[in-house]
């Protein structure tokens, strides 16, 4: 059962919409940056099952290239985890709550 | 207290349904102890990310968010590519997740966990999200993807060799790409002096 893709997109799927509704439903932004933090590891999830089920190539070259393109996705994540959470400090500074929807100085 | 506890309750409901699945398809149907640990990481990650989304302490939202990059790291293992798992583990546990804590302790104000969690669009944002699940898992379903073959155990040195021999150009962008967000991170968390304290 656990030996078919099938079982590991699905997996991946629902990973990526929990993600999704905790980018769009919660108020703090940085449980709005954990949800998206969520939803690159479902695509990493995605993407190391099929190279793990040979769609990258069935030798190991096609998998070391599957898992090669998921170690970017990490790296890039962290970077993208170091900028949010700066900005969202630099938000805080100015503003003094961290929850979104108390940011509408753009709003006229 | 009793509105507090129905998340976690929620998710326990669900690890152990998961549980008890893998406990009897272990049992009954003869599965092998891959399977029952596959069963159990996957709920023990399913059932921990939707604590993360809907917990009120935050705090507790970014704990619930190591034990779900743990059982992400657990999944990789089981899938044959270990040095992933590895990797998860260090980037994802060890740096990201302390800096999401970092900065939850650095914004987090007293009044903050007792206050509404959610949005107004909470309720459209679950409907939405049932709507993606749902339209993946038939997606996934539906595609048939070529006969399957067997599982390829992922070795370090065809990884190492792929990684610097064909995807040298890219591992020098990302080495670019960390140090730009480091400069920026450190830039915009900087306090000016004189500016807004």
């Amino acid at each position: 059962m656990s030996n078919s893709l099938d079982v590991y997109l699905i997996l991946s799927g629902i990973l990526f919409a929990i993600g999704a509704f905790g980018f769009l439903a919660r108020r703090n932004a940085i449980s709005m940056l954990m949800s998206i933090e969520l939803m690159l590891n479902a695509v990493n999830l995605a993407i190391v099952a099929f190279a793990a089920f040979g769609r990258f190539g069935t030798n190991q070259a096609g998998v070391a290239q599957g898992s090669v393109i998921a170690l970017m996705v990490m790296a890039v994540a962290a970077a993208e985890a170091t900028v949010g959470l700066a900005i969202v400090i630099a938000i805080y500074r100015n503003k003094h709550t961290p929850l979104v929807d108390e940011y509408d100085s753009m709003r006229q | 207290m009793v509105r507090k506890l129905i998340p976690i309750l929620v998710a326990l409901a669900v690890m152990g349904a998961v549980l008890g699945l893998a406990a009897l398809m272990l049992i009954f149907l003869g599965q092998d102890w891959e399977d029952a640990l596959f069963w159990i990481l996957a709920a023990v990650m399913i059932g921990s990310a939707f604590l993360v989304v809907t917990m009120r302490d935050i705090i507790r939202c970014g704990l619930a968010m190591i034990v779900c990059f743990g059982a992400l790291a657990g999944i990789y293992v089981l899938m044959g590519a270990p040095l992933i798992g590895a990797a998860q583990v260090i980037v994802y546990i060890g740096a990201i997740s302390v800096l999401v804590l970092f900065a939850i302790m650095l914004t987090q104000t007293k009044d903050a966990p007792a206050r509404l969690v959610f949005q107004t669009q909470a309720g459209p944002a679950a409907i939405a999200a049932v709507i993606i699940a749902v339209v993946i898992a038939l997606a996934v379903t539906a595609t048939d993807w070529g006969e399957l073959t067997e599982r390829v155990r992922l070795s370090t040195d065809a990884m190492s060799a792929a990684l610097f021999n064909d995807f040298v150009f890219p591992f020098e962008i990302v080495s670019v790409l960390l140090l730009a967000a480091v400069i920026g991170a450190v830039f915009l968390a900087k306090r000016e002096p004189g500016g807004p304290s």
